[in-house]
This record gives C-alpha cells, sequence and structure tokens, in this order.
C-alpha cells in the first residue's frame, strides 16, 4: 500500500525518477539548441566570406617548403602531404623528447633520494628552478639566448671532423648502408631471441633448483659480441659520410635544425624535473618496512632496490610518467613559437593561413592530438586495472 | 663497602659528531659517495662564481641608457628603462594606480582569506566572489567616470595575472558542475560531462587558442564582435575547467560513500546534500590539487603569445626588437623568468604546506 498512496500524494514534478528525465530532455533540447545556433552561425558566416568547405584542398598544391622533413617533401606537393610531414616532425621530437627525459628524470630523481647532502640539493635546486618557470620561456631561452650565441658556420664548435655545432644546427656524419648490412640485423635479431629464450630457461631452472644464472651478463656479452663479429665478418658494411663545409655552410650529414635542437632541450630539461619528482614520490611511497623485510630475508642492497623497491616504486611511477608523456606530446606544439614545423607550426599555422579553411584544419589537428590521448589513457586504464594490488 | 662509581662516558670520537662528523656522513660516507661530492663541488665552483659576478658584481645598476652599459656584465639598465612596460604594457601611465589598486584589493581579501582564524570569512568570500569582479572591471577597464582603458593597451605582467585570475574564476565553478555531471548517474549530462573534459584535456592549449581566436569569430553572429582578450579568455575558462573537472572528481571519489547515504537518510535533498556534506569536505582535500592547476595555469598564460596578446613573455620578447637595446635577451629571460619563478614556487610551496596539514590519518 505505501507505494502507490506516496506516489499519488507527491505531485508528478516532485518525482524523483520524473525530475530526472525532465532536466535531461531540457539538457538535451539547450545544447542541441546551442550547437544548432553555432551551426547555422558558421554556414551563414563561411557564405559571407566565400570560404569554401571541405577537405578538397587536401589535395591541392601546397606550394611553400618545409625546413625539416622526413619523407621527401617540395614545394610541388599537396597539403594533405604537408600534414604528414608535420605530423611525423611532431612524432620526431616527441619521441626524442620522451626518451631524453625519461633518462635525465631518472637520475635526477634517484640523485635527489641520495643519501649523499650536496648532490640531493642540487638535484632538488634543478628541479624547483625548471619546473616553476613557463615552458615557452624555457624554449625561448634556448633558442634566442643559448642557441644564437654560438659561433657562425667557419668558427664551429667540432669534435675531430665529424661533429660540427654552429649557429646553423648541429651537423653529425650520416651512416650509409652498404650490401651485407643485413647480416648484422640478422645477428642482432638472433641474440634477441637467444636472450628470450635463456632468460626463460634461466627461469625455469631457478624455479625447479634455486640456482641462478648471470642472465644480464650474458645477454650483455651476446648483444655486443655477435653483431659485432658479423659487422666484421661481411666487411664492415656501413660507411659513414662526414659533414664539409663548402662556402657558408655545411653540406653533407645529418643536420638538427637549431628549432628541433632548442625545443628538444627545452622539452627534455622542462619534463624531466617533473618526472624527477614523480620517480621520488614512488620510490618514497614504498614503506620502509619492505626494506627491512628484504634486508631480513637476506638481500643485499643492490637487490633489494631492483627486486623489491622498484617493481613496487613502478605501481606509482608508470601512470604518472604516462600522462607526463602526454603532456609532452601536446607540450611539443609549442614549437611553433619558434617555427620548428611541427603538425601545429606547419599545419594549423601556415596551411590554414593559405587556405583559410580553419574549421577543416583545426579540426584535424585536435583529431589528432586527441587520437593519441585517448589511445594512451585507454591503455593507462588497461594499465592500472592489470597492476591493482592483488588483495584477498 | 665499596661504592662502585662508575666512569663518567667519554665523549663520542671527533670525527662522528660535529661538523667533521656530518661532512663524513653526509658527504663522503662511501667512495662513490666521495666522488660525487668532488663532481658536485667541481661543478659549484666552476658555475656559480661566474653566474654571480654576471647578475651582481660586474652588472651596470645606473643609469638610463644603452650607453652605461659595460658589457662585463649584466645590464640591469634595459630592465629599469622598460620596467613600466614590462609591468603594465601600453596601460597609460597616469591611470597605473587603478590596477594597482585592483591587484591590492584583490591581494589584501585573498590574504584575508588564506589566514587561519579570522572573523566573518564567509561574508569576505562572498564579497570577493560577487563584488570585486564589478569593482575590478571598472578600475581596469573604466566607466563610472574612469577613462576607457581598450583591452589592446593592457599588457605585462598586470595582463598574465589577469588572464589567470580570471581563468581561474571561471573555471572552478564550471569544473565543479563538470564533475558533478560526470558522476551523475543520468545518462545524458554524463555524456555530456565526459565528452567535454576528455576532449579539452586530450588537446595542447595552443589548438584550443587558435580555436577561440579563429574559430570563434565563425561560430558566433556576424554582429557580435568579441574582444581579442575575451577570446583567449574564453578559451583558457573552458580548458582550464576540464582540467578542474578531473581534479575536483578526484576530491569527490576520495569521499566514502557513508557521506552521501548520510545526508540521504537525513532527508537532505540533493542540492542541500553537495552544499552543505559533500562539496565542502571534498573541496578541502582538493585545494592543493586546484592550487597546482593554477600553478599550470599561471605558466600556461604565455601561450596568449601565440596569438598576439601582450603578457609579460611577450612583452620582454618584443622588447628585445628595439634597435636601441639590442642584444640584451638574456637579461630580459632572466627578468621574467624571475617573476614567474617566484609566483610559482610561493605557490608550490603554499600547497605543499596546506597538502601536510590536510594529511590527515585516513589518508595513504
Amino acid at each position: 500500500m505505501p507505494t502507490e498512496d506516496s506516489s499519488q500524494k507527491t505531485a508528478w514534478w516532485n518525482n524523483t525518477h520524473n525530475r530526472a528525465l525532465l532536466f535531461q530532455l531540457l539538457l538535451a533540447c539547450a545544447v542541441s539548441l546551442f550547437f544548432v545556433f553555432i551551426a547555422n552561425n558558421t554556414v551563414h558566416n563561411l557564405d559571407q566570406r566565400g570560404i569554401t568547405t571541405g577537405f578538397a584542398f587536401l589535395k591541392q598544391k601546397a606550394g611553400f617548403g618545409i625546413i625539416q622533413h622526413l619523407i621527401p617533401y617540395t614545394e610541388n606537393n599537396t597539403y594533405g602531404r604537408t600534414f604528414v610531414v608535420g605530423l611525423l616532425n611532431t612524432i620526431l621530437v616527441s619521441g626524442l623528447g620522451i626518451i631524453c627525459a625519461t633518462i635525465f628524470g631518472f637520475i635526477v630523481g634517484v640523485a635527489r633520494l641520495s643519501s649523499n647532502w650536496l648532490v640531493s640539493k642540487l638535484a632538488a635546486v634543478y628541479i624547483e628552478t625548471f619546473r616553476n618557470l613557463p615552458l615557452l620561456l624555457q624554449i625561448f631561452f634556448w633558442y634566442f639566448a643559448v642557441l644564437q650565441a654560438l659561433p657562425s658556420p667557419r668558427q664551429s664548435l667540432h669534435i675531430g671532423d665529424s661533429f660540427f655545432l654552429n649557429i646553423r644546427g648541429l651537423y653529425l656524419p650520416r651512416p650509409i648502408f652498404e650490401h651485407g648490412f643485413g647480416w648484422v640485423v640478422g645477428a642482432l635479431f638472433f641474440v634477441l631471441l637467444a636472450i628470450i629464450i635463456i632468460k626463460r630457461w634461466a627461469g625455469k631452472r631457478q624455479e625447479k633448483t634455486g640456482e641462478q644464472f648471470p642472465v644480464l651478463w650474458t645477454s650483455l656479452a651476446l648483444i655486443l659480441s655477435l653483431p659485432t663479429l658479423a659487422y666484421f665478418a661481411s666487411g664492415t658494411p656501413i660507411d659513414w659520410e662526414y659533414p664539409v663545409l663548402k662556402g657558408f655552410n655545411f653540406k653533407n650529414g645529418i643536420t638538427v635544425i637549431p628549432e628541433l635542437a632548442a625545443l628538444l632541450v627545452a622539452l627534455s630539461v622542462y619534463t624531466a624535473s617533473l618526472i624527477a619528482e614523480i620517480v621520488r614520490s614512488g620510490i618514497l611511497s614504498v614503506r620502509h618496512g619492505q626494506t627491512e623485510a628484504a634486508y631480513a630475508l637476506g638481500l643485499r642492497p643492490g637487490k633489494t632496490l631492483r627486486l623489491v623497491i622498484i617493481p613496487q616504486a613502478m605501481r606509482v611511477i608508470i601512470p604518472q610518467m604516462t600522462s607526463q608523456y602526454l603532456n609532452l606530446v601536446k607540450n611539443s606544439s609549442l614549437a611553433t613559437a619558434i617555427g620548428y614545423p611541427d603538425l601545429v607550426s606547419v599545419f594549423a599555422g601556415t596551411t590554414l593561413n593559405q587556405t583559410g579553411q580553419a574549421i577543416e584544419v583545426i579540426a584535424m589537428t585536435m583529431a589528432v592530438y586527441l587520437t593519441i590521448s585517448l589511445t594512451i589513457s585507454y591503455f593507462m586504464n588497461w594499465y592500472n586495472a592489470r597492476s591493482l594490488l592483488k588483495e584477498r | 663497602m665499596i661504592v662502585h662509581t662508575p666512569h663518567p662516558n667519554l665523549p663520542p670520537p671527533s670525527t662522528s659528531v660535529g661538523i667533521i662528523g656530518w661532512i663524513r656522513k653526509n658527504l663522503f660516507s662511501s667512495p662513490l659517495n666521495s666522488v660525487l661530492t668532488l663532481c658536485a663541488l667541481y661543478i659549484i665552483f666552476k658555475y656559480v662564481p661566474p653566474m654571480i659576478r654576471w647578475t651582481l658584481l660586474d652588472a651596470n645598476w645606473a643609469g638610463s641608457t644603452r650607453d652605461a652599459c659595460t658589457n662585463d656584465g649584466a645590464c640591469w639598465v634595459f630592465i629599469k628603462v622598460r620596467f613600466h612596460q614590462f609591468m603594465f604594457g601600453f596601460y597609460p601611465a597616469s591611470e597605473y594606480w587603478r590596477v594597482i589598486l585592483a591587484f591590492g584589493l584583490i591581494g589584501a581579501l585573498i590574504a584575508y582569506l588564506l589566514i587561519e582564524r579570522t572573523p566573518k570569512k564567509s561574508w569576505v568570500a562572498a564579497f570577493t566572489i560577487f563584488v570585486y569582479p564589478i569593482i575590478a572591471f571598472f578600475l581596469f577597464y573604466g566607466g563610472l567616470g574612469l577613462p576607457v582603458v581598450e583591452t589592446y593597451k593592457w599588457g605585462g605582467l598586470m595582463l598574465t595575472l589577469i588572464l589567470a585570475t580570471i581563468g581561474m574564476f571561471f573555471a572552478l565553478p564550471f569544473g565543479i558542475i563538470l564533475a558533478l555531471g560526470r558522476r551523475s548517474s543520468m545518462p545524458i549530462p554524463k555524456a555530456l560531462s565526459v565528452v567535454f573534459i576528455e576532449l579539452w584535456r586530450g588537446v595542447p592549449l595552443i589548438t584550443v587558442l587558435f580555436m577561440s581566436s579563429v574559430m570563434l569569430p565563425l561560430f558566433m553572429p556576424e554582429e557580435l564582435r568579441i574582444d581579442k582578450l575575451a577570446r583567449a579568455l574564453i578559451g583558457i575558462s573552458l580548458f582550464q575547467s576540464a582540467y578542474m573537472a578531473e581534479v575536483i572528481r578526484g576530491g569527490l571519489q576520495a569521499l566514502p560513500k557513508g557521506q552521501m547515504e548520510a545526508a540521504d537518510a537525513l532527508g537532505l535533498s540533493y542540492r542541500q546534500a553537495m552544499s552543505l556534506i559533500i562539496l565542502p569536505q571534498a573541496l578541502k582535500t582538493v585545494i592543493p590539487g586546484i592550487v597546482n592547476t593554477f600553478i599550470e595555469l599561471f605558466k600556461d598564460t604565455t601561450l596568449v603569445l601565440i596569438i598576439g596578446l601582450m603578457d609579460l613573455l611577450s612583452i620582454v620578447q618584443s622588447a628585445f626588437a628595439d634597435p636601441k637595446w639590442l642584444g640584451f635577451s638574456v637579461e630580459g629571460y632572466v627578468f621574467a623568468g624571475l617573476l614567474y619563478w617566484i609566483f610559482c614556487f610561493s605557490m608550490s610551496q603554499y600547497s605543499q604546506r596546506l597538502e601536510r596539514k590536510l594529511h590527515t590519518g585516513h589518508k595513504r
């Protein structure tokens, strides 16, 4: 009796269920109206300004040069190709940045925890300095203040005849792979396969007999020896093409443009300061009892760190680290401020200005970043679910 | 009878106490540590004295022209000459008092709110949220008898602070709504919140700023001309509210479920439960997170340079192009960097202190 009676007593607008329905209906109407309003305005405005719509522009000739392209590109290529060139440049700087920042961040993070007072304080000064400065300021500093102070090509700083650093960039020797290099690659693959097998076998043996096998040293020896052997056996199939000064600039070799160098240094230095803090907090999050228990079991400090502390710290470190990587990818879009030809600079910059098709261009650019973000956060959720503490 | 009197304790060996003991323990405890210490000392002695000499000892402080720079060290005359511009942009000098008054007022209000055990906090908070923005608008922009200063004249540190505070002002309430929406059981608000949050968090701020400066005029009716600063603010607020929403959601998730159930059991409505039980507790635990997002926002305001607003970094950068003062970029960056650093560092120290204070037992 109570349910029917009470529902009759309360007015229908006081029923929680109806209210929720009504509220959602109103919200949906408001949002749709908002989008209709925007769409109408946009169509009208585009008409007024005579801007064409659609993705046909991707097939048109671009007509502008790009200073760094990982795939062949000339002014005669299409706008569609500028998109790919920009995307590849973004991936290049982000990938390199992630590697450098991780290595450097780990070193600084461990230094911050060092029992050596001086080292720990130096690391603290580094972290507090760089994470409290805007990234754009740091990029400008490296690009306009540091790299512009480098000498001209004729007075380049150099190591021997192979590495040159000057105001135009960094010049490195380019490896040229000749016939027979396949043997070296083959040897490398073979070694990797062998290492995986050895590791499995060693694990099984340790479980069975308790005897340990020096997997690390064996793998190192294998990796260093076999490909080197293959390299010499097949007649040193790598040739180096050295940069040479011709006229006012260097020719041949690999050129690292100063924009890339400045962006890479700034991104790595900035992100490393954040990663260092993550590493520190991750290691500190493992309770001291774990260390004590490991010592009580007779593990030495090195093994304690490797087998007990780090695996547990990783659970805290990896999710935060991934979000820093994501930030690094997004921050690489600051390239546009110093003219490094990344996706935003080339595509959402020059291409947008030339074609005027703001909606399509910005939507494509955002879609790229959104895809990267969502993929990584999907992976993160999967990892989080997998690495959750298995409790009773 | 023989009374045993113990020999008084010997003092600890002189190498394990005092300065020597501290040095042995903290700097030379092992061969590796000794090597590291020596490396660190080498780095310090190689780089710190030249830096001090450049910034302080050999620097030029006096004078008002380029000739005052002797080129041994930093030439702070450059900063001195341009100081007003770096602070206020192209705001007319006769109106500087308005900016100073507005910032002084908000500074005093915030200090009052942050200091513990000050009376009538809620009234002051209400004044800050509802009345102060109106006062600030008239002070910055003009009207009510004050001469109007168009927004394109705003610049320097003043613009940086305005961008950060207004962005925060809109992001906080909007972030709360989004966070509640994302945790709602109703499908439509939930879906809308999730899409909104993930969209803005997934793209770089630059593209958001591009969008607000290039596409917003296309979205709005033709007659409506939106000011450039307002467009940037719309972009920043949307972007920031998505981040704020995630911070606040963290606080909401950390609250035990029993709180909501207890509120329900007491017969409180959704609005009462939220405003009296859930939000006060959730917001309190996420204050450090909110401060951290504010620091991020403060650093991110530099990006408005790309859409042509004259914030602190942008105005310093443009000052390098002055033909009378070529080659003083390092001084400019150091000055701008110092200002940003002071703001960010003090805020992060505050947030860490707060975190320690709020770190109550149940938190891991």
